[in-house]
Parts: structure tokens; sequence; C-alpha cells
């Protein structure tokens, strides 16, 4: 067992910093870049924590997650009680660890924060979680009387896949139903491999299942059933579809045949495994320049994409500047490390294309900034004339996706809002039909995958008190 | 599940098949399409449904070997499953008394045009088929067609079958004879129902298409299958797969259907060595 150091030494030490696969090598595969803590490393980081009386950190977490005991459990070589403590409250562990905008959450409120070296819980919960997984250390149901009511889950992204699992360890049956051959939402269509191995989805996914949770795939909701026969089969119903539909910028050109939203670039590289090619039959277009608009993180996983499978210069395009960029600094980071080339300020105007469709540039225009807009941030104003033409032969469009109406549409009584996203009480994520709950980015939009998280729990706890008062839709 | 029940060859390159999907049997509609994988390295491919019976829990469809997913298709046996089969997709056809109306297929989509023709003369309309195939080898379905229509025309473009000729030219023929026809669906390759619709574009009927485009999820995540109807971008997978035809850009339609022809072409030829050095004789 490690020990614990007195209080003055944790506060001296520096904070580890991740070990990672080196840019040079890791353009050319699609392996993870982090590279995780050792044992050593995760111990000596762990000993830094200060086990504040009053902590912090826990506040900052959507997934409730007992921060300073599982570290202390780390401090103690207890790993596996370590897991089962993280287990508690979030059934994602080596997801969380790995695409948590820590610096945002739980990090902000370490007390170490003020001296700009937090500590790195992120990095420990993967630790922890990846130490786990490798030692086949699992979970445990709790002895509870299996309950008689059902539940269906639409979508099994992180939202659906948490409240199945607080639901299943209370006893309920659950039914989770993905559209998708695979289970995991944008876990598995939307992240890259080299920030999420598909391999820990998986392994996640089935832990939930071993909960008893009934995972159906190839099931669209809204037209293999709709939500109003759930209604009648189920006692209550969780919509947790994600958002899905991607944005476009509506500019010319902009459907010609080397245009991608990053929805359909991500998923067929990383649901169909399409980087494979051909040992997988999906294909995809290897640009040898390509051009990614927008600069959130889903752009930065697509620009880091399209340099992995070949291109040859990978562009980032956004009518902001650097202090705007909405992608984790992490991720910015990375890309940057990797040779994205960042084109701030330049907005496209128009994609050009030859005589048979194919991409060979993009028309933009220079921009300037100017007073402060709705969202606080300098509004981009663009300078006439300055068009200008990059030279490229694809586009990814990274700019953001709307409400997807195919599940709303089956949904009678279930309101929504002017952009089609479900109206919901932010307590108790209640839709405004009883028994009908919803959460994840068909209600907030595109979020993380933390705050999805949190919202499967949030309705968890909703569910357990509809269904405990009496509550039932297929009874009514 | 998604077991093939049974499967029939119609022609060295067409094959039928019912597929057990009895949740999609259940609510699918004329007009609808499913996605299938057949292995879980495959690719997603659309097809619309020709056929369905509820009470079995059955899915028809009906497709020709153009590349290596339709041909692994072809070499599955009754008994074998597939790993993926989602649906039903799209819109259904929007099927109301109309009074007299023609359906014409081509190809593989005279398949396609079959539960189509079979809703509408069902709700009352007198329907009029055309069906056309280059010779009498291609032409399928005739006997389902011609039971689910009041009247059949089936042509050939080398005249070994039916009328010599184009699918066309009979249905300018009809047009220009009988001024009471109202609706017009044509589903084949792109430029027969590019064709159809230049055909009938002088006629005061309405013509709708069913566009077979490139998707992956087939349920509006991923937007591969934009198609330009009308001067705006529409989705094909959610908004169709059936259009206005006067209203769609086929130019950019065709053009984004070759998109990966080189990885098409690619794929099947590896495919077609490895079968023809080891595991399947023809």
């Amino acid at each position: 067992m490690a020990e614990m150091i007195p209080p003055k030494e944790r506060m001296q030490r520096e904070q580890i910093s991740m070990p990672q696969q080196e840019p040079k090598e890791r353009i050319c595969n699609f392996k993870e870049v982090p590279l995780g803590y050792s044992q050593k490393q995760a111990i000596y980081e762990a000993q830094r924590c200060l086990q504040c009386k009053n902590p912090k950190c826990i506040k900052g977490c959507p997934a409730e997650i007992n921060i300073p005991q599982f570290i202390k459990k780390i401090v103690e070589e207890d790993f596996a009680g370590a897991y089962l403590e993280i287990l508690k409250t979030d059934a994602l562990p080596a997801i969380t660890g790995r695409v948590c905008p820590q610096e945002e959450q739980c990090q902000k409120y370490c007390i170490l924060e003020k001296q700009k070296k937090p500590i790195a819980i992120g990095r420990l919960e993967r630790f922890v979680a990846d130490w786990a997984r490798e030692n086949n250390i699992h979970g445990k149901l709790p002895k509870i009387s299996r309950k008689e009511q059902k539940v269906a889950i639409v979508g099994s992204g992180p939202a659906g896949l948490t409240c199945a699992a607080d639901l299943a360890k209370l006893g309920y049956q659950l039914t989770l139903f993905e559209a998708l051959h695979q289970p995991g939402g944008v876990l598995v269509y939307g992240i890259p491999e080299f920030r999420l191995p598909k391999s820990i989805v998986k392994y996640e996914v089935k832990e939930i299942e071993k909960l008893g949770v009934k995972v159906i795939t190839n099931f669209v909701v809204g037209a293999t059933k709709s939500v109003d026969e759930l209604t009648r089969e189920f006692d209550a119903v969780f919509l947790a579809n994600g958002a899905g539909a991607p944005r476009f910028m509506n500019i010319p050109g902009e459907n010609l045949n080397d245009v991608y939203s990053a929805n359909e670039f991500l998923t067929r590289s990383n649901l169909m495994k399409a980087y494979t090619f051909p040992e997988y039959d999906t294909p995809i277009k290897i640009g040898k320049r390509a051009a990614t608009i927008g600069a959130g993180n889903v752009a930065m996983d697509s620009a880091r994409t399209a340099l992995r499978l070949g291109a040859e210069k990978s562009y980032i395009v956004y009518r902001r500047s650097r202090k705007e960029v909405p992608a984790r600094a992490e991720e910015v980071h990375h890309a940057e490390e990797e040779g994205i080339i960042f084109n701030f300020l330049t907005l496209p105007v128009k994609v050009l294309g030859d005589d048979k469709g194919n991409v060979v540039g993009m028309e933009c225009l220079k921009m300037e900034l100017g007073e402060l807009d709705d969202s606080g941030r300098r509004r981009p104003i663009p300078i006439p004339g300055s068009n200008f033409t990059i030279e490229v032969d694809m586009v990814i469009d990274a700019i953001g996706t709307s409400a997807n109406p195919i599940v709303a549409r089956s949904a009678t009584g279930v309101k929504i809002n002017q952009w089609g996203y479900f109206i919901v009480d932010d307590k108790t994520s209640a839709t405004t039909k009883e028994g009908i709950f919803a959460g994840g980015d068909i209600v907030r939009g595109s979020a993380t995958v933390i705050s999805a998280v949190g919202d499967g729990k949030v309705a968890a706890r909703a569910i357990d008190k509809y269904l405990n008062t009496g509550g039932s839709l297929r009874k009514k | 599940m998604y077991k093939v029940f049974n499967k029939e060859k119609l022609h060295k390159t067409i094959y039928s098949m019912w597929i057990e999907a009895p949740e999609v049997a259940q609510s699918v509609q004329p007009g609808q399409f499913i996605i299938l994988m057949i292995t879980e390295k495959g690719e997603r491919i659309p097809l619309t449904v020709a056929d369905f019976n509820r009470e079995k829990g059955l899915i028809r469809i009906v497709f020709q070997i153009v590349g290596k997913t339709s041909e692994e298709l072809s070499t599955l046996e009754e008994g074998d499953k597939l790993f993926s089969f989602i649906g039903p997709l799209g819109k259904k056809t929007e099927i109301e008394n109309y009074g007299k109306v023609i359906t014409v297929g081509g190809g593989t989509g005279i398949a396609c045009i079959h539960p189509i023709a079979r809703a509408l003369k069902e709700a009352g309309n007198e329907v009029i088929s055309i069906i056309g195939a280059r010779n009498k080898e291609l032409v399928i379905m005739e006997e389902e067609i011609r039971k689910a229509s009041s009247e059949l025309i089936v042509t050939t473009d080398d005249g070994s079958y039916g009328r010599k000729g184009f699918v066309t030219q009979v249905l300018k023929e009809l047009l220009d004879k009988d001024k009471s026809i109202k609706k017009v669906w044509t589903i084949g390759p792109p430029i027969m129902m590019k064709v159809t619709c230049d055909t009938t574009k002088p006629y005061p009927v309405e013509t709708i298409v069913s566009l077979n485009s490139i998707m992956v999820d087939g349920t509006g995540m991923c937007g591969s299958c934009r198609v330009t109807i009308g001067g705006e971008t529409k989705f094909v997978c959610t908004d169709g797969p059936e259009f206005d035809g006067q209203l769609v850009d086929w130019e950019e339609f065709s053009n984004r259907l070759s998109r990966y022809k080189g990885s098409e072409k690619k794929s099947w030829e590896l495919y077609e060595h490895t079968c023809t050095c080891g595991r399947r004789t023809n």
C-alpha cells in the first residue's frame, strides 16, 4: 500500500502528464492517442489529492462520482475498490474517463486548480476503469427483488445506457432500443477510435447488459414501431435518441460528390470501419486536401480522421478567431501537434466543382470581429471583396446538428420546441406527456457525453419515482 | 432473426429473397425501403420493398448483381441469416383513389413498383402498368405485376418479348390517347426515370419517382442521400424516397450515385478474386 504523504508535500508535487503516442507516429494509425497512466504514475498522482473535508470536485461531476473516495483507494492500491466506488454512480467509467471535459467540470472545482495543477481526475478514472477491465473485475448486481415494471429506452448512447443501468440496479425490467446495428450511439458512430476505442464501448455496454438490460439493435423507433406503440407495452419510456440530423451551410456546391456532413464522414469511418477498407466493405473518400468547416470537437475529430486516412493537408476553416474555438483545449492541442492547419476568420461561401461533380476548391471570405453578439462573442463580419480560394478536394461540414424528427413524429402528446427538441422539466426530464421522459442531445441540442450521462441519471430517478407512486403508461 | 426464408433466381443476375423480419413486415407500407447488412464487415445497402407478408412476418427483396455486396447476397441460401435488417424506412407512397394511373417499372424497379401498383388498385384506381427490360430474360415478376394491375404492357429493347422499344414510347401513346390519366409512378435506373419524366413533362400529370441514393444509416442522421428537389436539399431516406420527378436535379443525383465507383470496383474485383481462388465455384 502506498503511503499518504503530508499535505505540504502533496502541494509541491506537479501534475503527472499523460503519456501519449508521438504525433508523427499517430497520424498514420487509428490507435488511441493518450496511452494512460501506469500504476506508479496513477498512485503518484492520486497521492497529490488533498482529500478535502468538503470536496468541491464532486459538485462538478454530472455522474455524481465520489471522487476523493476513489482516489483514496488508488493510494491504498485498492484499484478494484476504486472501480466499484466509481461504478456506484457511473456505469461508463472507461468512457467518461476519456471523453469528459474534466477541465470544465470536476477539475475546475479542485482546490489545486488555483495553482493551475488540479488533480488529473479524468486520467485517474480512466486508469481505474482500464485496470478493472484488464484484471477482470466486475460490478455486482445489488441484491434487490426484481420489479414487474418495464421501461423502454429509445437510443443506446450515453444518456440511454446510464438511465438503463441506474434503473436496472433498482430492479426494473429494461429494454434498450437502438436503430443502428451496434449499441453505443454517438460513442460508436461519432467519436473516433483514436479518442475512444470501440472495444471499450463494447465492453462497458456488455457490463450494463449483465445488469439485466435487454439491448435490441436494428430497431428504429419511429419506423419499426412508434413511441405510441411502446406506451402500450411499457410502463415508462425514456427518449434519448440523440440530435442526429446534420446541418449544412446552405451555400452553392454543397451537394457536390465529396462534400460530407461530419456525421456521414465519421459514421463511415467509426461505425462502418471504412478506414480498414477493403477489409470492411464501406468506402470513404481519401482526400488529398480536406477542409473541415467548424471548430468544435466534432470538427477536430473530422480533420484528424481525414489526416489519418491519408490527406496531405487537413484544414480547419472557422469564421471566428482562435479565442472563440468551442472545442476542448486538449483536442485543439492534439490537432495542432498533428499538423492540422487552422484558417481562422474564414467563411466558406461556395464549394467549387468540376463537370463530374468532384470538389476542386472552396471559395471563402475573410472576416473581422465586430461588436459582441447574442452569444457574448464578437460577431464575425465579412470583409467585402476579400474572396479567395482554398484548393481542396473534399469538404466536411462540422457546424453542428439539429433535431431528427423521426422519433418525435411518432410520439403523440410529447411536445417539442421550435427547433424540434423535446420540452422537458429540467429537474425531472419529464416531457409534456406523463410517463415519458427525455434527455441527452434530443433535449439539449449538441452537447457533451457527460451531460447526457447526467440527464440519464436525472431521468432514472424521476422514472423510479413515477413508477413507485403507481404510474404506468400501459395500464392507463 | 433476418433468416432467408425463400430464395429464387429470376435471371442469372437477378434474385428474389423473402427475409424473416416480423416487426418490419408488421409496419411496412408500399413505397418504403429497408437497409441490410450481410455480415458485420458489410456495408449498409438500401433496397425498396418488393412485397410483404404480415401474417408470416416476411419481407421480399429483389436485387441485381452490380457489385460486391449484391453478389455476396446472391450466395446466401435459404436458412442463412443476414447480420442486420432495418425498416421500414422512408415515407410510404401516397395511395388514394386518383382514378386512372400508370405505373412504370424498369429493371429491378419492376419489383419496387409491385406493391405500389397493388395498393393503388386496391384503393380503386384503374392501374395501367408498363414494365420494360433490355430483353426477354430480364423481364421479371410479370405475373405478379399483371395481378396487381388492371392492364399490363411489357416492352423489351430488342423486341424479344412484348412490344419492341422503350417504356416511354408506350407511355407517350397512352398519355396522348387518354386525357383522364391522373398520375404516373416510375421506378428504375436513374436514366430511365429521367427520360420518363421528360416524356410526361408536356402532359398535365404528376410523375412520382423513387430514388435509390447511397445511404449509410437511412434514418436522417448522415445526409449521404441528399438530393436537390426544386432547388432545395432533401434527404431521400426521410423526405423520400418518392419525389416529384420533374423537380429532381438528375445530374447531381447521378453524380452522387457514382461517388464510390473506384472503391466499389476494387472491392468487387477483390471479392471475385477470392471467390475464384477458393471457396466458390460458379
